[in-house]
């Protein structure tokens, strides 16, 4: 009889990193479904069509690296990075962009770092931020929202990402940049008179908020992630409105509403910054690192450069997660103090 | 003053470069001569990494004359006794790059330990006399032994014994020494292939 | 109702007990052939008293404490010792040590039994030498000599007894029904600890998924001042640093021991030894083991002798071997595996699992660390396993101590949830032990270097009392020199030959005569 001889534990436990992936997938659906009611087919067009790039790229990487792709694939990380970064693009984005983006997330981003679990940064924000440097047009070039323009249909929407051409869509500001750009009139007024604003942060844009919030509260209850950097950055977000909303002047940044349901603020905090490899380890590390990006996120929305500013602030944070895990160490049990020698 | 700076620029430069180089000047002679250390702590430093074999295959008398010849810019990559990672941990000391193992002082090997055959030693003192750590004992014309708790391994007693009654014996892996070593990460490709026959199918 | 506490971490695996909890316990009976490993606890091992060939008595002692980390052993049978060698034993490391192996003749033949009148008139040291005597080692699992942890720190004041009936790992029961059946017996040795100790107070931790034994133990410890408290289930309760916070809300310090805070943890196995070995006198020889797993028609709980093989234990619960890939002595969490079903059981056997293939199957391949932090959300210690995991890779020493690596337990909670099947724990004992095997290496060149330079000093110090003494002579051959060319102005060694050259022509000269 020939015995196996492991290590303990011989027991397992019934989570393992597809399933996990798999629920991260699961609850981007509500997002996308309302990104698609409001803006059209463009956001569908981009993860479909992200996803498809995206497989490519990681079985080449994957085949060229030495590792098995038909094992590698089935953890879904790369299916979780495209349609990140999917959702992120403007929809109607052309083929060519969403296909550079994706490359630069999973062939730059992930493996040229080492693979899933090594790399330093947020593949889909690279990507995103590699887009957002090189082509600012078009990165820039939100579709109006369902309510303020004829919302194209599918065709339309293949039309726009494959032929030449593109669509020539009707391109509208969205909020954040109204927002920036104003400074002569008081926000009740720019609400009065903008189109865009619907109830509290934009039309079309505090639904999918609330979608993606909807899709982040379900995969805390999956304990797919902790609520530490979700709440941490949701919170410092909040706070800094709070304190910079000035009465709803003409130098008002806006009110802590608008700054939770705009933007990429939820679909940020759930699904960006809860990526576990380029976060903070520990509790408090998560506490700080959160909170960090979401105070990144307001300074760059309001007196930055770009309208909105999630990749950004999680790129930054990225940087100083090592350094935020060096000093939020937990007290081991039976010591003094934290990350104390014994 | 200001006038006198812009008159004679060159001048004003130069006194301003002695006043500021005489005191700190005089401030590093100061420390030099206050907080002298004794010794040569990066020699202690480098010697403490050498695994004190004292066997000599590095050229040397012994690890402190090669730990004092590194300091004086000697290669790190003459202890096949230390092997690997004393390379690494000399590297690190020194910040320098961590060469490969130099083969013309040997190879790594297990450690061994020495054994007289005691019934075929004819006591001549001869080993004894090489032994770097004193961990033969014995007297002349009476048979010797070592001690191993102290012997270090390092071979030098084989060569001068007339009736080569020394054997270096590898150390025995006992339950005392039993570990598990870390997981073999090369198994990545095999483990799949034999667990995962599905994909193995597919692959093949 | 007494205020528990709750620890860091833990983990919810199917418990799996019900299965050896539907018979009592039975006896395993006498086997042919009785394997005793000289090292069944941690210490030195013990030293044989027994001949080959020597007929032994059930309970003599066959041999004693090799040190005072250490216990002695007995016969668990009565019959003949048969060999002394090197046997398998249930290690993880597979490998063979010294056993006594004793052949029964099945008469099961007792030596004469002493056993204490009243033990409240004995002094502690006197009970803890009958428990040293007895050859108790901890029965938890760990397997630590009994009478040297209740003889604690000189000086130290126990202030809380802690009886550990928890049994948090999965599968095992042989405390549980223990405590069903043997409650009185539990409570005498409790009464007998509590003596050696003098505690302020006794606590009987045991988790809430016990339910009969905790009725058991309150019926039998009602008026005893015996605390029998239940706590909610979660993996590892019983761990004896999460035990002592959960019932006391303090931790033991890192690196020092429980009676450092004025703590004695002890196992209710350990208990009952405790009682038979000074109410009855009987040395520990036998244990009660769980055989449970799939692979098993029939699991249950067996008294079983010590050195019993573990194939007769497996024989007696049907084992189907074909349905099993892996025997493991101890829980799935803890345990390790065996290398042969001959090896024998031991103090610290408390559960032979027989898993089959499809109940805990092979590890996967373990996929990339995602650092998703669930382990660190395990870790009963607050450690990070995913940090130590990358420094165990990385082998960055500094690192891994620097994040307390040696206050890991081994629970295995972190590799239990790791979505990834990284065998964590794995990584961290192989760590610790290149650690310490560093830390041994460097102690003993740091030896041979003093030991270099004594002998360089000696050399040096030899060279220069020669030369001392060669200078000295040669000063002194000079000084006379001096002293003679100023007395009689004549070399010395010149007048020397020439005192030679008249001795000789002396002495030249008398033979002459003598022939003439």
């Amino acid at each position: 009889m020939a015995l196996m001889r492991v290590s303990s534990p011989h027991a397992h436990g019934s989570i393992n990193t597809s399933t996990v992936m798999r629920q991260v997938l699961l609850a981007t659906l509500p997002g996308i479904a309302v990104l698609t009611y409001f803006f059209g087919f463009g956001t569908l067009v981009n993860v479909l069509w992200a996803c498809l790039v995206g497989v490519a790229c990681e079985t080449l990487a994957l085949a060229l690296r030495g590792y098995s792709p038909a094992f590698y694939l089935k953890d879904y990380s790369v299916l979780v990075t495209s349609v990140l970064l999917g959702i992120a693009l403007p929809p109607y984005a052309p083929w060519w962009l969403i296909a550079i983006g994706v490359a630069s997330a999973v062939l730059m981003a992930k493996h040229l770092y080492g693979g899933l679990g090594y790399n330093p940064f947020n593949p889909a924000m690279v990507g995103y931020v590699v887009l957002l440097i090189s082509f600012p047009v078009q990165m820039t070039a939100w579709a109006p929202p369902r309510g303020l323009a004829e919302v194209p249909g599918l065709w339309q929407a293949l039309q726009a990402c494959f032929t030449p051409a593109g669509f020539d869509a009707v391109t509208m500001a969205t909020p954040l940049d109204v927002l920036r750009q104003n400074d002569s009139l008081l926000l009740e007024d720019l609400w009065q008179e903008t189109t865009q604003f619907g109830r509290w942060a934009g039309i079309g844009w505090e639904w999918a908020n609330l979608a993606f919030l909807a899709g982040g509260i379900w995969l805390l209850y999956r304990r797919v992630f902790t609520w530490h950097a979700p709440v941490a950055m949701l919170a410092a977000l909040a706070l800094l409105a709070a304190l910079f909303h000035d009465g709803g002047s003409s130098a008002s940044g806006g009110s802590p509403l608008f700054h939770l349901l705009s933007g990429a603020t939820m679909f940020g905090a759930f699904f960006i910054i809860t990526d576990p490899v380029s976060s903070a380890v520990s509790v408090r590390g998560r506490l700080v690192f959160g909170a960090l990006i979401g105070a990144l996120v307001y300074l760059i929305r309001v007196w930055g450069n770009y309208p909105d500013a999630v990749a950004f602030a999680v790129l930054i944070a990225n940087f100083a997660a090592p350094f935020i895990d060096h000093y939020t160490q937990p007290r081991t049990y039976g010591h003094q103090k934290t990350g104390g020698k014994s | 003053m200001t006038e006198l700076i812009t008159q004679y620029p060159l001048l004003a430069a130069l006194v301003a470069l002695v006043g500021l180089g005489a005191p700190f000047g005089a401030l590093l002679g100061f420390a030099a001569v206050r907080f002298r250390t004794e010794g040569n702590p990066v020699v202690d430093q480098i010697n403490a990494i050498l695994p004190q074999t004292q066997c000599g295959q590095c050229g040397y008398p012994g690890c402190r004359p090669y730990a004092e010849a590194i300091a004086n810019g000697e290669p790190i990559n003459k202890c096949p006794p230390g092997g690997e990672a004393g390379i690494h941990a000399l590297a690190d000391l020194l910040d320098v790059e961590a060469p490969p193992l130099d083969a013309e002082h040997g190879e790594e090997k297990v450690k061994t330990v020495a054994y007289i055959r005691e019934d075929e030693c004819i006591g001549c003192t001869k080993c004894i006399q090489a032994c770097p750590v004193d961990a033969i004992l014995g007297a002349a014309k009476l048979m010797h032994t070592v001690i191993v708790s102290e012997c270090t391994g390092c071979d030098l007693c084989v060569e001068p014994c007339p009736v080569d009654c020394i054997d270096m014996i590898p150390q025995a892996e006992g339950l005392q020494t039993w570990h598990w070593r870390l997981p073999e990460p090369g198994s990545r490709n095999l483990d799949i292939i034999a667990t995962d026959s599905g994909v193995a199918e597919r692959a093949a | 109702m007494r205020r528990v506490f709750d620890f860091h971490g833990g983990i919810h695996p199917a418990e799996n007990k019900a299965q050896s909890l539907a018979s009592p316990i039975c006896s395993a009976g006498v086997p042919q052939q009785l394997v005793l490993p000289l090292s069944q606890h941690i210490g030195a091992a013990s030293r044989p008293l027994v001949q080959v060939g020597e007929r032994v008595l059930k309970g003599q002692m066959i041999a004693e404490a090799g040190g005072y980390v250490s216990v002695p052993l007995h016969a668990p049978s009565s019959g003949t010792v048969s060999a002394i060698e090197d046997r398998p034993i249930p290690h993880p490391s597979g490998l063979s040590a010294p056993c006594i192996v004793i052949d029964c003749d099945g008469r099961d033949e007792w030596i004469a039994l002493q056993g204490v009148a009243d033990f409240r008139d004995c002094e502690p040291t006197e009970l803890l030498e009958l428990i040293r005597a007895a050859g108790i080692a901890g029965m938890g699992g760990a397997g630590f000599p009994a009478a040297v942890k209740l003889a604690g720190k000189p000086g130290a004041s126990i202030k809380t007894l802690i009886i550990n009936g928890t049994e948090c790992e999965p599968y095992i029961t042989a405390d549980d029904i223990l405590m069903q059946e043997r409650a009185e017996q539990i409570l005498e040795g409790i009464a007998i600890l509590r003596h050696i100790l003098q505690p302020q107070e006794v606590l009987l931790g045991v988790e809430d998924n016990k339910p009969a034994a905790i009725a058991a133990l309150e019926a039998a410890a009602r008026g005893s001042g015996v605390e029998v408290v239940s706590f909610p289930t979660k993996y590892p309760s019983g761990g004896e640093k999460q035990l002592i916070e959960i019932l006391t809300g303090k931790q033991v310090p890192s690196g020092g021991l429980p009676v450092d805070i004025g703590i004695v943890c002890q196992n209710v196995g350990t208990a009952v030894a405790v009682g038979d070995a000074i109410l009855g006198g009987r040395p520990l020889i036998s244990r009660i083991t769980t055989v449970t797993g799939e692979a098993v028609a029939t699991p249950g709980n067996f008294e079983v002798l010590l050195g019993t093989p573990m194939q007769h234990l497996l024989d007696l619960a049907g084992f189907q071997p074909k349905r099993c890939e892996r025997l493991i002595m101890g829980g799935p969490m803890m345990g390790f595996t065996l290398a042969s079903p001959l090896v024998p059981v031991v103090k610290t056997s408390n559960c032979l699992l027989t898993p089959a293939s499809a109940e805990l199957p092979a590890p996967p391949p373990a996929q990339a660390c995602i650092r998703c932090g669930l382990c660190a959300q395990a870790c009963p210690a607050s450690l990070l396993p995913q940090q130590l995991y990358w420094f165990a890779r990385g082998k960055e020493v500094d690192k891994l101590e620097q994040h307390n690596l040696f206050d890991c337990i081994e629970c295995g909670a972190c590799s239990w949830v790791c979505p990834s099947h990284i065998p964590l724990v794995q990584y961290y004992r192989a760590s610790k032990a290149d650690i310490l095997q560093q830390r041994r290496d460097h102690e003993k060149a740091e030896q041979a270097r003093l030991r270099f330079e004594a002998r360089q000093t000696r050399i040096t110090r030899e060279e220069e009392e020669r030369e001392a003494k060669r200078a000295a002579r040669k000063q002194a051959a000079e000084k006379r020199a001096e002293q003679a060319a100023a007395e009689g102005g004549e070399d010395p060694v010149q007048a020397a030959i020439e005192r030679a050259k008249a001795k000789k022509a002396a002495a030249a000269g008398t033979t002459e005569t003598e022939i003439r």
